[in-house]
């Protein structure tokens, strides 16, 4: 990767006991990003995080900073603060002591540390909660205390431990965007650890979704999305429903396949590494399968009846059986208003399945 | 059956399990406490018992106070009292904090082992250890040649010793409270530690403390409720101590505990001892309440 990386993960592996918790991960993260390390329990995105902030040591690999090697850094000599999931706030401190207590180790006067507390209680819109105990304020001003306190000392690499995790839903929403305007206001790079996929795609430039140690994948939340590389990626952004399929050749730049469950051939955005005769897995993703009444056009379609239907408001997910027996999720739009009679289609319609050869999604794994 | 629900249900069965505690205390505690404040302004008779009230004397007498703050051997001994067992709940305090901070950095199996070792001793008996550390401190046993070695190997020849009077000092009076009050400095302690939240540490260390601005900032006054409760449960009964001055105390220099037990005893100044009683628990008394006060004050911010 590019030597100019802020922050440098070269080979990081940590074991513990017989327990390997994170395996050579390598990771390189711009000055100012947002980047979102993402993985269910027990994934080492908790571990990767702790080893940022020095309360661990890298079993193998190195870590620099800005350039500087990590390594035999003390966790209070790094330019790096945390926001815990549980805050971590003091309970004997007032909010505002809370906020000073990473300036008294800075060579400041009284002066500019009293007004770089004014800025960040500002910042967090926390004013007039100063005098306050952490216990005597909401859930989500709390968290705006820790964030507050993580920033006031102006480090280079804020690490974000499920910030969001502890609220409830509307606040959630609110604070993702609040924490994401707060980041291009610092310019602090951040580095957030969440096992929320919607968290990870709002918040993050760029995502590394790990998975037992490992990482899976680096890239946008796009890239991640609709480009997964493996079929854990796939699978854990998201849903899909995956085909075995076996590559029949290639005919205008796109990937013949024919699916066993369809009976038939489809077409596929290429993948250059595969080879004809290779086994395959066709993912596709829920919205990006149209549903009619009528039969499609083109070669990519096939047809099933519905089993279920779920109406969530904005829009429906549909189950539908194939002749094989195999299932099909698929998201329909409620574009049209109006009772059942306004749907796509109903409770054991015979419909028609299409989708894109641009959307559909090869993997090898 | 539904009488009899009733019946079980009644209100006075939660008065009664909430009254049985508090009748005990009015039975053992505060009868005989008024019994001793009664005597306590009674006036000191050859008959027996040895007090009387009325009569030829005075119904209320408060020669025993008056001579309390009249005679120096009382206000000395008070003074002996408290800087005693001031001084053995200090250092109970330096010793068990470290220990009670061990307790809780240690694995949870070497935790239990641990603290099993700290409840122990008082599976044998108090006089037992008592005595125990009487032969320990005795001028021929190991334990006192043993120092006394040491102390004429490390200091100059002009200052070398025979033994090292140990026995029957104030000395020896802190040392043995020490030692039989240290588990209830450390339990409290440990309760209260054993409480925070570990992340606080780290979050401290993250902002740039080191571990013992770590322990200054977050863990000290955190732990200041268990501070109190563990300095009360040593400082009260070893200023009321008895057994362990008496055994190993200086004899010129008694403690409270001492001069109440030689009154009623030997003296058979039964309202001279009341009134000493009285006024060693009005002493305790105050550091109580402010503790109560602190504790109310804590939990009403929560």
């Amino acid at each position: 990767m590019a030597d100019d990386a802020f922050l440098r993960i070269e080979g990081v592996s940590k074991t513990f006991g017989s327990f390997q918790a994170v395996r050579d991960v390598s990771l390189s993260v711009s000055r100012g990003e947002i980047f979102a390390l993402l993985g269910g329990s027990g994934c080492g995105k908790t571990t990767l995080l702790r080893m940022l902030a020095g309360f661990e040591k890298p079993s193998t690999g190195r870590i620099y900073l800005d350039g500087k090697d990590m390594a035999g850094v003390p966790p209070w000599e790094r330019p790096v603060h945390m926001m815990f999931q549980s805050y971590a706030l003091f309970p004997h401190m007032t909010v505002e002591a809370n906020i000073a207590y990473g300036l008294k180790h800075e060579a400041i006067s009284k002066t500019d540390r009293a007004a770089r507390v004014r800025e960040m209680l500002d910042l967090v819109q926390l004013t007039p909660f100063a005098a306050r105990k952490p216990h005597q304020i909401s859930g989500g001003q709390r968290q705006r205390v820790a964030l507050a306190r993580a920033l006031a000392r102006q480090p280079k690499l804020l690490l974000l431990d499920e910030p969001l995790a502890a609220l409830d839903k509307k606040l959630r929403e609110h604070t993702q965007f609040e924490l994401m305007s707060i980041q291009e206001r610092t310019g602090v790079t951040f580095i957030v650890v969440t096992h929320d996929q919607e968290e990870a795609m709002t918040l993050a430039d760029r995502i590394a979704v790990m998975d037992r140690g490992e990482v899976r994948q680096v890239g946008s939340p796009t890239e991640i999305y609709e480009f997964p590389t493996n079929r854990f990626v796939a699978s854990f952004i998201g849903s899909i429903t995956s085909f075995e399929a076996e590559v029949r050749g290639r005919t205008d730049g796109l990937l013949r396949l024919h699916i066993p469950d369809f009976g038939t051939e489809v077409l596929a955005r290429d993948v250059p590494s595969v080879g004809e005769g290779q086994k395959v897995t066709l993912a596709l993703r829920p919205e990006k399968i149209v549903i009619s009444k009528l039969p499609a056009p083109g070669t990519n379609a096939v047809e099933g009846v519905v089993k279920d239907l779920a109406y969530f408001g904005k829009d429906s997910l549909y189950r539908i059986t194939l002749p094989s027996g195999a299932l099909v999720q698929a998201h329909a739009v409620n574009a049209r208003r109006g009772d059942e009679g306004a749907r796509v289609a109903d409770w054991d319609d015979r419909v028609w399945l299409s989708f894109d050869p641009a959307s559909a999604i090869v993997l090898e794994a | 059956m539904a009488a009899l629900k009733a019946w079980f249900d009644r209100r006075g069965w939660a008065d009664l399990i909430v009254g049985l505690p508090y009748l005990w205390l009015v039975l053992f505690f505060l009868l005989p406490f008024l019994i001793v404040v009664a005597m306590s302004v009674a006036t000191k008779t050859p008959t027996a018992p040895p007090f009387s009230f009325g009569g030829e004397h005075p119904w209320i007498n408060f020669d025993g106070y008056a001579r309390i703050f009249g005679d120096a051997l009382y206000v000395r001994a008070f003074l002996i009292s408290l800087g005693n067992a001031a001084l053995a709940t200090v250092f109970c305090l330096l010793i068990g904090y470290p220990m009670a901070l061990a307790l809780t950095r240690v694995s949870r199996s070497w935790r239990n082992i641990l603290l099993m070792l700290v409840i122990l001793p008082f599976w044998t008996s108090f006089l037992l250890r008592v005595y125990a550390w009487m032969g320990l401190m005795g001028k021929s046993s190991w334990f006192n040649t043993g120092l006394t070695d040491l102390w004429n190997w490390v200091v100059p020849i002009d200052w070398a010793v025979k033994s090292i009077p140990m026995m029957h000092s104030n000395f020896a009076v802190i040392l043995v409270m020490v030692y039989t009050y240290l588990p209830f400095m450390i339990l409290p302690l440990y309760a209260s530690l054993e409480r925070l939240d570990p992340t606080l540490d780290e979050a401290a260390l993250d902002l740039g403390s080191r571990p013992w601005q770590v322990f200054l900032d977050v863990t000290l006054p955190q732990s200041i409720p268990g501070i109190i409760a563990g300095g009360l449960l040593v400082f009260i009964p070893a200023a009321g101590e008895l057994v362990i001055p008496t055994l190993v105390g200086d004899a010129a220099s008694p403690m409270i505990g001492r001069v109440i037990s030689d009154q009623f005893s030997q003296a058979r100044d039964w309202p001279m001892a009341s009134s000493v009683a009285v006024a060693l628990l009005a002493i305790m008394v105050i550091p109580t309440m402010a503790y109560n006060h602190y504790q109310a004050r804590a939990e009403g911010l929560k």
